[in-house]
């Protein structure tokens, strides 16, 4: 039978796991990027590509050692090369020796018949459509079960009184959705985890700052990519809203969902009005929705040499002053010298609290 | 009498500075950091103590800089704060209405935009250290003329050579490029300052609002050729403080003032001037993330260690 793998994008791999296992395949899990994952892909990628494309390479290297020779990966539109990373991914493999089939799927709308195909050659067991349709909900629960519980540590890490308790109880919670399988059961670890963070100790009268991270998709989504930003970020007592969860997609693009009544497309719209690839618009869009929130600031992350995110770039120093929020941007490479984003976060920390606390002086002056 | 101790770890140098309840500077030091972190440490406590002692007592110790927690442990700081907020805060009692810092050191360069002293925005360089102290001495050995004097003979230039100064691999064979075509010295490196200066304003200051006073400081604030660039660039006169190459230190100590007002200090004294030091380091094998753990030794006792992104080495 055919060993499948797949990209690894912070803890959904619980979620593609259990769906292709139900279609009949053998999966073979993607080990979390380490440091022989990145001289693995350093090696045998082209020196400009961007870091996500490196770290894949490192990946499928890694699943490669341990039997698979299926690769499920996404492909993509719009002026982003990472649209032609699965062919590249593809092409490097087999230079290298490795005979791997590779399956790439294209966004639905636009490629019914590579959809079908592909969910036809995925599907082992001969599963009926209904079944198909049954897997997929069930694996998208899951998902979304996955994204609460991290959403819930971003938000109780900061308060918490010993250092690590959220970090501690949130690896533990994650075995117990993993363990889930049918949608009763899926929903009762849901709630079970979500109430186990809730009860870690927190401190109610700790000064909390809150901060949205906007930037690419696979910096965001993979904690080994960013230096684990985000659980810095907490234990400098700073809650973190992630624009960007697998399961927030559809939220995101339809309008009427946002508090604001407007959708990130809308909101980016008098400053980027195109699509300019992967999520440049996005990350412009989200930090005017968080602004209008009264976020404390925003930080971008990106890829080096990311084009995307490089023209949003150079349009966020306009929409941090026009809305008065602070921005940070960072672009990430193989560095693993956490030392450099520690400085900048704890700056930036010490920069929005400093600021939040001479406002509340003047409202309460003023008011 | 009372003194507060702040200590700057930088890459290139590492600074000492004791200040006076009043907020002067007592002793300053800038030693070169060698590599040698933790022996410069050493060899800057003591030097420090014996120029301050016994007629101040050290009440409130601060660290700042890319070695501040290992200078942290070492000595037992009361504070250990990032160069960021150590700069502002040093620049804005010095200049007490400053509402724009330029700091360039070995290599960082940051811009720090200030108003009503708060710090408002800042940026540092990401990816690329064009432009920073450690090019400038690079570039100073190559063409053999000691980094003091470097600045200077930008002042001498009289006809302007352009250099790319996007990236010191491209500024350097620029430079080489127009020294075999036969350019004067002066010219060149003016050509060098400006390039830097070009980069720096459109790459660190990007964006930001670069409102008078504007001060330069860090250890590259030295060289005027620098400065000249920024007022022609800037149109605008650019303060260098007299503690300029120690700026980071003075904020550190002043931050430790702030922080000890009702509490003890924890600094170890300068006993341990006196103590072996050393490190080591290894690698975890409780997951795939594979840490490298650094561990700094106190005689033989572990007192601090870092490295790991759990916190399953967290001391002790």
């Amino acid at each position: 039978m055919p060993k499948l793998t797949f990209p690894r994008m912070g803890e959904s791999w619980r979620t593609f796991k259990m769906l292709l296992e139900d279609l009949g395949n053998e999966v073979v899990v993607p080990p979390r990027p380490s440091k022989r994952t990145l001289d693995l892909g350093v090696r045998y990628s082209p020196e400009f590509a961007c870091f996500p494309l490196k770290i894949l390479m490192g990946t499928y290297l890694e699943t490669v050692e341990m039997g698979a020779d299926t690769i499920v990966t996404s492909g993509g539109v719009g002026p982003c090369r990472a649209g032609e990373y699965a062919m590249l991914h593809h092409k490097i493999l087999k230079d290298l020796g490795h005979d791997i089939k590779m399956i790439v799927f294209e966004p639905p709308r636009l490629q019914p018949l590579n959809f079908i195909k592909n969910v036809r050659a995925l599907n082992k067991n001969r599963t009926s459509i209904r079944g198909i349709i049954a897997h997929i909900k069930r694996a998208w629960r899951k998902l979304q079960a996955l994204d609460n519980a991290e959403k819930l540590s971003h938000v109780v890490r900061p308060r918490e009184i010993t250092r690590g308790t959220t970090s501690k109880m949130y690896r533990r919670v994650l075995g117990w959705i993993d363990q889930a399988y049918t949608t009763e059961q899926i929903i009762e670890a849901e709630t079970t985890a979500l109430k186990a963070l809730r009860e870690i100790p927190q401190d109610p009268d700790r000064e909390i700052l809150k901060v949205g991270i906007v930037g690419e998709i696979y910096v965001l989504l993979e904690p080994a990519s960013n230096l684990e930003m985000e659980e810095t970020l907490g234990n400098l007592g700073v809650e973190v809203e992630r624009s960007m969860f697998l399961t927030g997609w559809t939220r995101d693009n339809t309008w009427t969902e946002t508090t604001e009544m407007m959708s990130v497309k809308e909101a980016a719209a008098p400053y980027l009005p195109e699509l300019v690839g992967g999520h440049g618009r996005d990350s412009i869009g989200n930090t005017i929705l968080c602004a209008k929130r009264g976020f404390d600031g925003m930080i971008q992350i990106a890829p080096f040499t990311c084009i995307p995110e490089i023209v949003a770039r150079t349009i966020l120093p306009r929409v941090s002053r026009d809305y008065d929020i602070p921005v940070l941007t960072f672009f990430l490479d193989e560095q693993t010298g956490k030392a450099g984003m520690s400085t900048r976060l704890e700056a930036f920390t010490d920069l929005m609290r400093r600021k939040k606390r001479l406002q509340k002086r003047h409202f309460t002056l003023t008011g | 009498m009372k003194a507060y101790l702040g200590i700057d770890v930088g890459s290139v140098s590492i600074n000492f500075v004791v200040i006076n309840e009043a907020g002067e500077v007592i002793t300053g030091l800038y030693l070169r950091t060698k590599g040698r972190p933790i022996q410069m440490i050493q060899e800057g406590l003591k030097k420090t103590a014996e120029l301050i002692l016994p007629d101040y007592e050290i009440i409130g110790v601060g660290t700042t800089g890319s070695g501040r927690y290992l200078a942290g442990i070492m000595v037992g700081a009361d504070v250990v704060k990032n160069e960021i907020t150590a700069h502002a805060v040093a620049a804005s009692t010095m200049v007490p209405d400053v509402q724009t810092v330029f700091e360039i050191g070995g290599q960082d360069s940051k811009i720090i935009i200030l108003r009503g002293g708060i710090v408002t925005d800042f940026a540092m360089n990401t990816v690329c250290a064009a432009g920073t102290g450690s090019f400038l001495d690079q570039q100073a050995a190559r063409l053999n003329i000691p980094i003091n004097q470097f600045g200077g003979l930008a002042l001498q230039s009289s006809v302007p050579v352009r250099i790319a100064g996007r990236c010191t691999v491209f500024a350097e064979s620029d430079m080489i490029h127009k020294q075999q075509m036969g350019h004067q010295i002066p010219d060149i490196i003016n050509g060098l300052c400006e390039a830097l200066v070009r980069n720096y304003l459109n790459n660190v200051g990007k964006g930001k609002e670069i409102l008078p006073p504007i001060v330069f400081q860090g250890g590259v604030a030295a060289n005027v050729g620098i400065k000249a660039a920024f007022e022609k660039a800037l149109g605008e006169p650019v303060l260098v403080p007299r503690h300029f190459d120690i700026m980071g230190a003075i904020g550190a100590a002043q931050l430790a003032q702030e922080e000890v007002q009702n509490k003890r200090t924890s600094f170890k004294g300068f006993k341990i001037i006196g103590l072996p030091y050393h490190t080591g380091s290894f690698e975890c094998d409780g997951c795939s993330n594979v840490c490298e753990v650094v561990e700094i030794y106190e005689e033989d006792r572990v007192i601090g260690r870092w490295g790991s992104r759990c916190s399953k080495w967290d001391i002790v």
